[in-house]
């Protein structure tokens, strides 16, 4: 049996991964899926204790992210897709018109 | 079973014109402001007419009351009016010289602006006036001593559009606030001591104490108060500053509230507490003390004053001084009865004077004037009746006042042979310069320019102005006679200042004795007791004798005045030159304002300046909100920045929180 803490650090890489990508991308679209990276590193962490503590809770937990995932890639490329067509760009530092 | 007389409705009848052309007298024209003014003034004097005629019929003091206004405890204050013989008389001073001068007041005021501001103020005086008399507790009296403040303060500035009538309006007001001030204590020691501040109920627990002979106490103290408050109001030393300079105000309320009626509410307030006076002996003296120096002090000012009204400011507060004489050595009867013929002839005075100033067009300087007795006769007649009756001339009105006063200055247990000395000094002085002002106004050449231009008729521009035309243009040029409507009052007041004194100080002083002596009978009888009356055959022969003295010193007041204006115009000059450097001290007024200005004014300028204004208001309070606010807009300034809208950066400052919150964990967990 793979012990817990390789699953929890191959977690931590992806989340760290994913933060990473979202912090130096600038195409929406590689945010985008740095957004679902994080989402997934902390499902993995998620199951894992699930497993590891025989425990229900984790796997319906994951089971609603995936829900809430799933809605928020429908509605975030939407968004894509709506900023491409006024702005045509895909870069999210020229897409700054939220601040003062 | 006394009847009702509505005496509530005396007051409130002024107050209902002052109100009705407050508010809409913009809309009105000049005839119906001047009628509602007119009327409810009127209607008031008919009123005391109609109870004086009742009088005799009264159980006195008659006490009406009108409403509860304050109850604390056993506290209580009404709405509540007290009439007897001393009302009665200040009653119909008051709305009779005050209707006069309604009367007077309609011609004089006719082409300014603000005519129905001017007559608002008018009523609302006669309101607060006929309040403060009427009243009948110490504090509804403070109420209507407030009031007359108030509407003397907006008569004297009533040009405010000129800086010095603005200024003069101020003035009054504060110095009143001086005096106030002292009134306001005695009333809290009156609450304190005697529970109440009723007329009756204060006089009762009043008289009941003793004399305080041996030494100064409560009712010393009360009295010396009021007696602060009295100077205020009545323009006494040390705070008659405020006077002379209130005569910026338009001439008929010279007339009606600074001569004739308001300043001497401290006489009446006086003659009002004489109950507390006559236990006080010390507080008389002061009182009396204070009227002689007032007299003597603001007589020689007069002497050398130029400004026609001015005179008869300076004259005012000199008679002023003598009714305080006469209350200090507690012949309170002389005081009211000067009083009331002071009314007559110096209301009369200032009329005339208003009408002097109007016909040579708003010169009010003497030494422009001259001549003017051919132009203007029926001002020069009246104004010569009221010069004699002011100059104590029997058998005018202010002879026989002013000898009551002087006799009981010489006569009275408390009076003195000093009182006595300076008043008829005074009464020499004031003669002089009665006859000085009716020689430089009215015989000789005229000496000013071609009439024609306003000085005093200060056109305040009001373009709602859509009045009937002028019964008369003014400003035409030459010296022309007022409107008739102005020499009515004058001829009548005239008539009264020849025959107001004929009553007798004997009998007025017969009538008001219900009044003033009702509280004194014991101890007047210990005194009689204590010391021989005199033999009344000498007594009246030294009467005779004071009488003829005084009388003397009037005539060589006249003809003083005579020589020196008349005969021998050059003379007054070289005396001038000759006294020099006192001349110049009284012809300053002997600096007081200036020594008010740099002792008083001054510093208090300039504490507010420096410490108030500078140091606590901008480098306190401003400065703590000025610099919290600064200090928040840089901080935000700086954070600013962080909202960039970049979506990267929002996500790096989420990013460094987490870090930060995890860390914290992390650290707390393992501690």
């Amino acid at each position: 049996m793979v012990p817990l803490s390789y699953y929890l650090v191959l977690s931590g890489i992806l989340f760290a991964c994913g933060v990473t990508g979202f912090l130096i991308k600038r195409n929406i679209i590689t945010v985008f899926m740095s957004i679902e990276l994080m989402l997934n590193g902390v499902n993995l962490s998620f199951v894992a204790f699930a497993a590891q503590w025989h425990a229900l809770s984790g796997q319906v937990f994951v089971f609603f992210v995936m829900v809430v995932a799933a809605a928020e890639a429908a509605v975030g490329l939407g968004i894509i897709i709506a900023v491409y067509r006024t702005r045509e760009t895909l870069n999210v530092d020229r897409v700054n018109l939220l601040k003062l | 079973m006394t009847p009702n007389l509505y005496l509530w409705l005396i007051p409130v009848l002024p107050l209902v014109g002052a109100t009705i052309n407050g508010l809409f007298g913009k809309r009105f024209s000049r005839q119906t402001v001047s009628a509602i003014a007119l009327g409810f003034c009127g209607a008031a004097f008919v009123m005391a007419l109609w109870i004086a005629g009742q009088f005799s019929s009264l159980a006195l003091p008659h006490v009406e009351k009108l409403a509860q206004w304050i109850r604390a405890g056993d506290f209580q204050v009404d709405f509540a009016f007290y009439l007897d013989q001393l009302s009665l008389i200040m009653l119909l001073v008051v709305t009779g010289v005050g209707f006069l001068i309604h009367i007077y007041s309609v011609g004089y005021i006719w082409e300014e602006g603000g005519f129905y501001r001017f007559f608002c103020y008018l009523n609302l005086f006669m309101f607060f006036m006929l309040t403060l008399v009427l009243a009948s507790n110490y504090l509804l009296m403070f109420v209507g001593w407030e009031g007359v403040g108030l509407a003397s303060y907006l008569l004297v500035g009533f040009w405010f559009t000129k800086d010095s009538a603005a200024s003069a309006g101020k003035k009054a007001f504060i110095v009143n606030r001086i005096g106030d001030f002292g009134f306001l204590i005695a009333l809290f020691l009156m609450i304190k001591h005697f529970g109440s501040v009723n007329f009756a109920q204060v006089f009762r627990i009043v008289g009941s104490m003793p004399a305080e002979t041996a030494g100064a106490g409560l009712l010393t103290a009360i009295g010396l108060l009021l007696m602060v408050g009295a100077a205020g109001k009545s323009a006494q030393i040390p705070l008659y500053v405020w006077l002379p300079d209130a005569m910026e105000g338009p001439t008929p309320v010279s007339a009606l509230i600074h001569a004739a009626t308001m300043v001497t509410a401290g006489v009446y307030m006086v003659a009002r507490s004489h109950v507390v006076f006559d236990r006080a002996p010390q507080a008389l003296m002061v009182v009396a003390i204070i009227g002689t120096l007032t007299a003597l002090f603001a007589a020689t000012i007069g002497v050398c004053q130029t400004d026609i009204k001015k005179v008869l400011a300076y004259s005012t507060i000199s008679q002023l001084g003598y009714m305080f004489i006469a209350c200090g050595v507690a012949a309170y009867s002389a005081g009211i009865f000067h009083l009331m013929t002071h009314a007559f002839f110096k209301g009369l005075l200032f009329l005339a004077a208003g009408s002097v100033i109007h016909s040579v067009g708003g010169e009010q300087d003497m030494r422009k004037m001259g001549g003017l007795r051919h132009h203007i006769p029926w001002t020069f007649w009246t104004m010569t009746a009221a010069t004699f009756a002011i100059s104590g001339f029997p058998p005018f009105a202010g002879f026989f006042s002013k000898d009551a006063i002087l006799w009981k200055a010489f006569s009275s247990p408390y009076g003195s042979w000093v009182y006595w000395a300076i008043g008829v000094f005074t009464a020499f002085l004031t003669s002089f310069y009665m006859f000085r002002l009716w020689f430089l106004t009215f015989f000789g050449e005229y000496r000013g320019e071609a009439a024609g231009h306003n000085d005093e008729h200060l056109h305040i521009a009001n373009p709602s102005r859509t009045g009937a035309p002028a019964p008369h243009e003014h400003g035409h040029g030459g010296i022309h006679e007022s409107p008739t409507i102005m020499l009515i009052p004058l001829v009548i007041l005239a008539l009264l200042s020849v025959c107001g004194g004929w009553i007798g100080s004997e009998r007025f002083d017969k009538f008001l004795s219900p009044v003033l002596h009702a509280g004194v009978t014991a101890n007047a009888q210990e005194e009689a007791a204590a010391t021989p009356a005199p033999e009344p055959q000498e007594q009246s022969g030294s009467e005779t004798l004071l009488t003829g003295i005084s009388v003397l010193a009037a005539a060589s007041g006249l003809f003083l005045a005579w020589l020196l204006y008349q005969r021998r115009p050059q003379l007054p000059q070289e005396i001038a030159h000759a006294l020099g450097g006192f001349y110049e001290t009284v012809v300053h007024k002997y600096y007081v304002d200036e020594i008010y200005a740099a002792v008083f004014v001054k510093p208090l300028i300039d504490g507010s300046t420096r410490i108030l204004w500078q140091g606590v208001d901008r480098d306190v309070i401003d400065a703590t909100l000025d610099n919290s606010a600064e200090g928040a807009r840089e901080v935000s300034d700086a954070m600013r920045h962080m909202q960039s809208g970049t979506l990267r950066s929002y996500a790096g400052w989420i990013a460094a929180g987490a870090a930060v919150v995890i860390a914290y964990m992390i650290w707390t967990g393992t501690r």
